[in-house]
């Protein structure tokens, strides 16, 4: 995911807070008025709450119900987002509880998981909607006992007087607290004074989630709900011709079958309407099994689709794109990106004069990096709820993204944007793939198309096959070093299916004095999207497996090396945009080699690889160390070394970098996804192989860099820079380099010879 | 109609006895904390205990539940308060939590049969599970505090 710029700022939530109250700080009582009430307080809240500032409600015995605005999908903002208020409120944490907030981009901004942006782009909002009812409830105080509110201080949701000896409650101000209007830039604690923030505090859902109780979108009921499902067809590149559900309707439970298009013809696709198909064979019944028996009877004839032109009205602007009709085999694939690979390309950055250091070059290194497609495999299959009347759309279940999706929903149901309700479910995993809304289009649709509520339902097959993936990718780094071993020029040409993976301002740019990025990419028909830190995580693969070949070529540790051109970069910086921040970069390398004891002695036991990374404003360095366990190599222990900021909730942010290493290993040696006449040959986890419990490392040493920055991202920092480590030490370990994704094929290679 | 025994209640249900017990639980029982991840055995999110033997409800047929005991995540204790459970919170385990039930219901398995697992135990207990937000290290850790917990008579309160 690109980092989302928004443009939700402190005024905005100000203003927003005006439009739906009025005045600027609003009760219940008023909202009834105003016949909003449904939509913003959602369920079974007694009267007597009192709404400070749109995130908190407060009841006369101090109860504290704090909103979280953005969607959960596993990075623990249901926790981490309320906190952040709850610091600024001066509440009692243990006496505050936390619900998921309603879809309203007004009243609560953005409301977006992805791009490792929920705490960066709340902090300040979340902060001063904190402070301000914390300001609210103190001026309620000073008026009720008569003295100055600079008099007035707060303590876990309490205020003391201290000359007078008097104390209330927070409860007690509530209702007083609703007649004063919200303070405008209320002032915010200096971060020494946090308290809540940068303590650890356990998963608001911890219990509901070890206890079963229904969260996901999969487990929402509704009176009436039927089942759907769609049937694909069996490759991309195919389409629907014809079909006999004769059997299928026969079969207990089936209540319709149909065919039904997703997008009309010439329908304008957001950035985030990627959709496989467009013709939908849909079954519908009572309950999910009936409806998966029964599509096993339906009778289809597909056909080739061809060539599709399709209208992306995306971030770059509108455009005109086709979709090749062609079904894709990986042998065809690699093939093609190799032929690619020696055309030219497009140029994205240029320093110096790369071609003539290249030329004048004592030594040149080069080498080819290939990855191919990831299916996201978030443990809950795709599914969304929907129920679509004339007069409105109510939609419920997993997503990342609901206000990017409306909009589309609007256009298709021919509904005002305000007649449809999107509630936002816990997520069973995202990773990206929740961002694309194509599967509550789908939903949608069904639901009005059979006149009932009706929950879609993919199968774990559906699921696998018919992705929104991580593209395939291939980058050649060249390397010139001069005759003292310097490195004097860096190339790197990069390209995919059906992107390439190029971020042209990264580390190395900035560092080497002529250096050159260029990218290429080739159309195909299977849809790709963001995966946890997209493109980042093929680039610290390739290039942080490169680097390691240069250091080693140069004489030189790789983490020194690193560091040289770390300091090259700060001191003497190559070009202009480069968008990293040298010292930031510098110090999880130095962090990380601290922690790890890098040059102790008793560490070399282990196959130590290394690797860094900077994508979504935050950086992570880790060290693998590996074993042969078995006669296979094993990552027994790994150190990560983060630079996110301000870490909001540390035992959590530490659970998110153990995960992502996790996940790391497991993409890096055996993830991928492969075609074979358009068909995705892995479609359940007994062909798609997700790395197991045996395999996880027995100890993942994590460190924050301690500084007061605001937040930035952790969700996919940290992931990128697995692979490359990953790579590194499977060269300490077996002698041999890695260039192919997943590692696992070569380590069967070599281990059969 | 088929009777079935689950967390100590017995049930009626009117479906097909080729039917998994996955969907009767969810769909007909309205028990959903027992996950479908995959539908084909492989990746645990979807385990019940049956006679206290762990389980894929996924593939286990619901004419084979009959006269025994089936127990889910939501009867895996009276009050939330299996030692697995309290350790799982204590660790804060989950990330997205959607195959935790699972996991614990493997793991609650195990400490049934094992008081004293080793790592080899717990590896070989928990291969059928998968988590893809990589939760792993901190589901030994938990299965290892509840093992301790049930052994010493440890509570966390």
């Amino acid at each position: 995911m690109e980092n989302a710029k928004t443009n939700y700022s402190r005024r905005s939530f100000l203003k927003s807070s005006a439009l739906v109250g009025g005045g600027l700080m609003i009760s219940f009582s008023s909202l009834a008025k105003l016949g909003l009430d449904d939509k913003v307080s959602g369920v079974d809240l007694p009267d007597q709450w009192y709404e400070l500032t749109g995130y908190i409600k407060i009841t006369p015995d101090n109860l504290i119900k704090i909103l979280n605005p953005n969607p959960e999908f596993g990075q623990n903002v249901m926790t981490s987002l309320p906190m952040i208020v709850a610091e600024e409120l001066e509440a009692d944490w243990k006496n505050v509880v936390v619900e998921m907030g309603p879809h309203d981009n007004v009243k609560f901004g953005p409301q977006f998981t992805g791009g490792s942006n929920s705490v960066r782009m709340y902090w300040k909002l979340l902060r001063e909607a904190g402070s301000a009812a914390r300001h609210m409830l103190l001026e309620a105080a000073a008026q009720t006992w008569s003295v100055p509110v600079e008099e007035l201080t707060t303590k876990a949701g309490m205020i003391y007087h201290e000359k007078s000896g008097k104390s209330g409650t927070y409860g007690s101000f509530a209702s007083k607290a609703s007649t004063i209007p919200i303070p405008k830039g209320p002032k915010l604690k200096d971060v020494k004074d946090f308290k809540v923030v940068r303590s650890s505090q356990k998963n608001v859902e911890g219990l509901k989630i070890v206890s079963g109780q229904p969260l996901f979108g999969l487990d929402y009921k509704h009176e009436g709900m039927l089942i759907a499902m769609i049937h694909h067809p069996p490759a991309f590149g195919m389409k629907l011709k014809s079909f006999d559900a004769a059997q299928t309707l026969k079969m207990p439970g089936i209540i319709d079958v149909f065919s039904q298009k997703l997008y009309e013809e010439g329908f304008e696709l957001g950035g985030f309407d990627t959709r496989t198909f467009n013709d939908l064979l849909v079954v519908v019944g009572k309950t999910t099994w009936e409806v998966i028996n029964a599509r096993k009877k339906l009778v289809v004839e597909w056909e080739p689709a061809g060539d599709i032109k399709e209208t992306v009205a995306g971030r770059d602007g509108k455009r005109e794109v086709v979709v090749p009709g062609e079904l894709e085999n990986t042998s065809t694939q690699l093939a093609k990106m190799k032929e690619h690979a020696n055309k030219p390309a497009q140029q994205l950055r240029k320093d110096g004069d790369p071609e003539t250091a290249f030329k004048n070059a004592a030594q040149i290194i080069e080498r080819t990096y290939t990855a191919p497609f990831l299916a996201h495999n978030c443990m809950e299959p795709m599914n969304f709820f929907a129920h679509v009347t004339d007069e409105k759309a109510l939609l419920v279940g997993p997503l990342q993204a609901p206000g990017w999706t409306k909009p589309t929903l609007s256009k298709l149901l021919k509904l005002p944007a305000d007649k449809i309700e999107i509630q936002m479910t816990r997520m069973g995993g995202g990773f990206g793939l929740r961002a694309y809304g194509h599967y509550l289009s789908e939903a949608a649709l069904i639901s009005k198309k059979i006149k009932a509520p009706v929950k879609l339902v993919y199968t774990r097959e559906d699921d696998m096959t018919y992705g929104i993936y991580r593209p395939m990718y291939t980058a050649t780094y060249r390397a010139a070093l001069d005759a003292n071993k310097n490195l004097i020029a860096f190339h790197v040409k990069g390209g995919g299916i059906p992107e390439h993976p190029i971020h042209a301002n990264r580390f190395p740019a900035g560092a080497v004095d002529n250096y050159l990025a260029e990218g290429w990419q080739i159309p195909s028909n299977i849809t790709i999207g963001a995966f946890r830190a997209p493109r980042s995580n093929f680039n610290a693969a390739a290039e942080q497996s490169f680097l390691d070949e240069i250091a080693e070529a140069m004489g030189k540790d790789p983490i020194d090396f690193r560091l040289e051109l770390l300091k090259r970069a700060k001191e003497n910086p190559v070009g202009e945009n480069n968008d990293y921040n040298a010292d930031r970069y510098a110090g999880v390398l130095k962090l990380v080699k601290e922690k790890s004891g890098w040059n102790k002695p008793e560490n070399k036991k282990y196959s130590r690889g290394v690797a860094s990374y900077f994508c979504h404003n935050s950086y992570a360095a880790h060290v693998v160390d590996m074993i042969k366990r078995d006669g296979q190599p094993y990552v027994e222990r790994v150190f990560s070394a983060i630079d996110c900021g301000i870490v909001v909730n540390p035992d959590a942010a530490t659970n998110m970098v153990e995960g992502a290493v996790v996940d790391g290993i497991g993409n890096a040696l055996y993830g991928g996804l492969t075609h074979k006449d358009g068909a995705a040959v892995q479609n359940n986890f007994n062909r798609y192989r997700m790395i197991r419990f045996h395999e996880a490392p027995k100890k993942i040493d994590v460190h924050f860099v301690q500084n007061d920055l605001d937040p930035t991202g952790l969700g996919e920092p940290p992931f990128p820079p697995v692979f490359g480590a990953v790579a590194n030490a499977l060269y300490k370990n077996t002698g041999e380099r890695f260039y192919e994704q997943p590692y696992n094929l070569q380590l069967n290679k070599t281990s059969r010879a | 109609m088929i009777t079935l025994n689950i967390n100590k209640k017995n049930y009626n249900v009117d479906v097909d006895p080729e039917t998994p017990l996955l969907w009767v639980l969810r769909d007909v029982i309205n028990l959903v904390g027992t996950k479908y991840g995959c539908g084909v055995a492989q990746c645990g999110a979807c385990v019940v205990h049956l006679n206290g033997e762990a389980v894929r409800s996924c593939v286990t047929k619901v004419s084979r539940a009959v006269g025994q005991k089936v127990v889910t995540i939501e009867g895996l204790s009276e009050k939330n308060d299996h030692p697995l459970q309290k350790a799982w919170i204590e660790l804060d385990v989950p990330q997205c939590g959607y195959c935790q039930s699972g996991q614990i219901m493997s793991a609650a398995a195990l400490l049934r049969e094992n008081k004293n697992p080793t790592e080899k135990d717990i590896d070989a207990a928990m291969a059928g599970n998968i988590c893809r937000c990589g939760t792993y290290l901190r589901i030994r850790k938990a299965i290892q505090l509840a093992a301790e917990m049930q052994r010493k008579g440890i509570k966390i309160p």
